[in-house]
């Protein structure tokens, strides 16, 4: 994908149809709105990450500058500006989830998958990341993976959740799935 | 009385037949048959009821400042950018009965004369923004949403914005510019969101748990819902209770229960988890300041402390704290202080926008400092400079994050220091980052070696 040049990348026809509707929840020339959501779609159907040329292609789309994607693009922490693996593991690590054990969670994580946090396995198949509270306190500690949460895990649960997760790709099923019934 | 969360229960109450089966949706009817826009408006502001995000705003007076005689169209929009470390207590509310927020917004959106309205989700929680979807689908179907709603002149649109994930954006103008598309960079106020906000025309900013409290504000009557509570802290308060304690979970709370009672008995939390004890408690998510087991429980002045505004600031920040958005964090005796507030302050670093120096920088100082204490590595001066950090960020930025992420250092160090200090002292006892699971820190131990 890093060879990726902005005429070789397109929505579906599917996913165009849904970033028209999009845009039609806002006002006439206030299509800049649809920035996030369609940045979301994006990251979804492009393996999962922004590339220059991804972000370029988006900016022709709302018919705004590319400064003004990539500016939103790297403020906000969903969006992935480098490659990442067939599964992303967030794991919070803010204090509710601390006081939980998260930190267990994350060394566990670490040995089971033999890489350290912000890295990507060697066949691309996990990425680890420690990310800042998701709302989950309650059922802390926990994790994120694709548009599913996975709560009060204990080393046990993440062992039996990444043999599920082996061989599966998370990356695109973050939006798409749920705003075609919009 | 449980008030937003009565049918918790029932199965199927996310679906808008058993919703509407158990009195769902008649705010709407009423409001829009029988009420005008500014009746509804009126009882709002008599209900005292108090923005449920965290500020604690009057909501009828918030509303009230809506400017009303622009020709542009006004908008009502709902914060559930629910993201501040200890709260999530907006998530369960729309993911159990997500139609009393479709509800509310419908009959608040009426009330304020907006003929569009949004709800901003939090970009992580996509799995609720899939069950709001489906909620705003059956309420059109149902002739509750779109042209002339229950055959009325008044029409209104919904739609759901997913976040990109920035805890800034819960901060209303920050919000506000996320929802056009921009970083969310807080504005200068004045003007107002309420003059100048969404594509800079009057909007009200409200959060979840806010908007849904206005269904049975208009059902019972604005007198009959502040007949709940305690004093100026009128009506339910929905607390998410994490930490150590037995029984974790979102609770719907009359305001004024004791926290005595929240924190031990078996209707709430349950006690404190393994059979240990209390230490400390943020009370109101990660940004109030955190109280030591006597002062979370009793007042400086000997009262039993109450689960209301009033009661739990009472003492200022010397002895006292806030009610904030209800996040409520307990930790037992075996919780590090400074590993926690670390954590905290890890995160507002990570999540400051960048806007304002004193909170871009020092963030940064106060994780950078709090890392070397806790890890060993500390200077006793260190503990001064973190106070001194905290001050000159506090006020002296755009928006409030700067004080949030300064309040915790400060009251930190004001009800802990000895564990700050012991820090310092014992570094080699600290390199284990479970050092007070393995024996709890006791301050007259300090004070016998020093």
């Amino acid at each position: 994908m890093s060879e990726q040049k902005i005429n070789q990348v397109q929505f579906s026809a599917e996913t165009m149809e849904l970033v028209q509707r999009i845009i039609k929840r806002y006002p006439e020339g206030k299509q800049k709105s649809a920035l996030l959501p369609v940045l979301h779609l994006a990251q979804a159907e492009f393996d999962g990450w922004l590339s220059a040329p991804v972000m370029d292609y988006v900016a022709s789309i709302l018919s705004i500058k590319p400064i003004e994607v990539y500016e939103v693009a790297s403020f906000y922490s969903m969006y992935n500006l480098e490659p990442v693996g067939k599964c992303l593991i967030e794991v919070c690590q803010t204090g509710p989830c601390w006081l939980r054990g998260s930190d267990d969670i994350v060394d566990h994580l670490e040995k089971k998958l033999n890489i350290k946090v912000g890295e990507t396995t060697a066949d691309g198949m996990f990425t680890l990341k420690t990310v800042e509270c998701l709302g989950s306190c309650g059922t802390a500690p926990m994790l994120q993976c694709g548009s599913d949460y996975y709560e009060n895990l204990t080393t046990e649960k993440v062992d039996t959740l990444i043999e599920k997760l082996r061989g599966s790709d998370q990356r695109s099923t973050y939006m798409k799935s749920n705003m075609q019934e919009i | 009385m449980a008030r937003l969360l009565e049918h918790i229960n029932v199965p199927g109450i996310e679906t808008f037949d058993v919703y509407r089966k158990h009195g769902g949706y008649k705010s709407v009817e009423k409001a829009l048959k029988t009420m005008t826009p500014d009746e509804v408006t009126e009882e709002v502001k008599k209900s005292g009821l108090r923005g449920r995000g965290g500020a604690g705003f009057p909501a009828g007076m918030k509303w009230s400042f809506l400017d009303r005689k622009s020709d542009k169209p006004r908008y009502l929009v709902c914060n559930a950018d629910e993201s501040e470390p200890g709260t999530f207590k907006d998530r369960y509310l729309m993911e159990k009965i997500p139609h009393v927020l479709i509800e509310g917004m419908i009959t608040s959106s009426y009330a304020l004369g907006a003929k569009t309205s949004y709800i901003y989700v939090r970009g992580e929680y996509m799995y609720i923004i899939r069950i709001l979807e489906k909620a705003i689908q059956e309420a059109h179907a149902n002739g509750f949403l779109g042209k002339n709603i229950l055959g009325t002149d008044y029409s209104l649109e919904l739609y759901v914005q997913p976040g990109g994930g920035a805890y800034i954006c819960g901060e209303e103008t920050a919000l506000l510019e996320s929802l056009e598309g921009k970083r969310g960079n807080p504005r200068l106020k004045p003007p107002f969101p309420a003059v100048a906000g969404l594509y800079a025309s009057p909007t009200v900013v409200n959060n979840v748990e806010t908007i849904s409290a206005v269904c049975s504000i208009v059902n019972e009557s604005g007198d009959e819902y502040a007949k709940i509570g305690i004093g100026k802290s009128t009506g339910t308060k929905l607390i998410s209770a994490s930490g150590h304690i037995n029984k974790p979970g979102v609770y719907e709370i009359d305001l004024g229960l004791p926290v005595e009672e929240f924190i031990y008995s078996d209707k709430y939390c349950g006690g404190i988890w393994k059979g240990r004890k209390l230490k400390a408690v943020v009370a109101g998510g990660s940004s109030v300041p955190i109280l030591p087991a006597d002062l979370i429980l009793k007042t400086a002045k000997g009262e039993p402390r109450l689960m209301s505004y009033e009661s739990l600031s009472d003492g200022g920040f010397a002895t006292g704290t806030m009610l904030g958005s209800g996040g409520f964090i307990v930790m037992d005796e075996t919780a590090c202080i400074v590993r926690n507030l670390w954590t905290f302050t890890r995160f507002y670093h990570h999540e400051s926008c960048g806007q304002c120096s004193p909170c871009r920088e020092g963030t940064g100082w106060m994780e950078k400092v709090l890392h070397r204490i806790e890890h060993g590595h500390g200077h006793m001066d260190d503990i001064d400079l973190l106070v001194d950090v905290a001050k000159k960020i506090e006020g002296n930025t755009i928006c409030p994050l700067g004080d949030a992420a300064a309040w915790p250092v400060a009251s930190a160090i004001r009800h802990f220091r000895e564990e700050f200090e012991y820090h310092v002292r014992y570094p080699e006892k600290v390199k284990n980052p479970k050092h007070f699971e393995l024996e709890p820190f006791r301050s007259e131990k300090v004070l016998a070696t020093v």
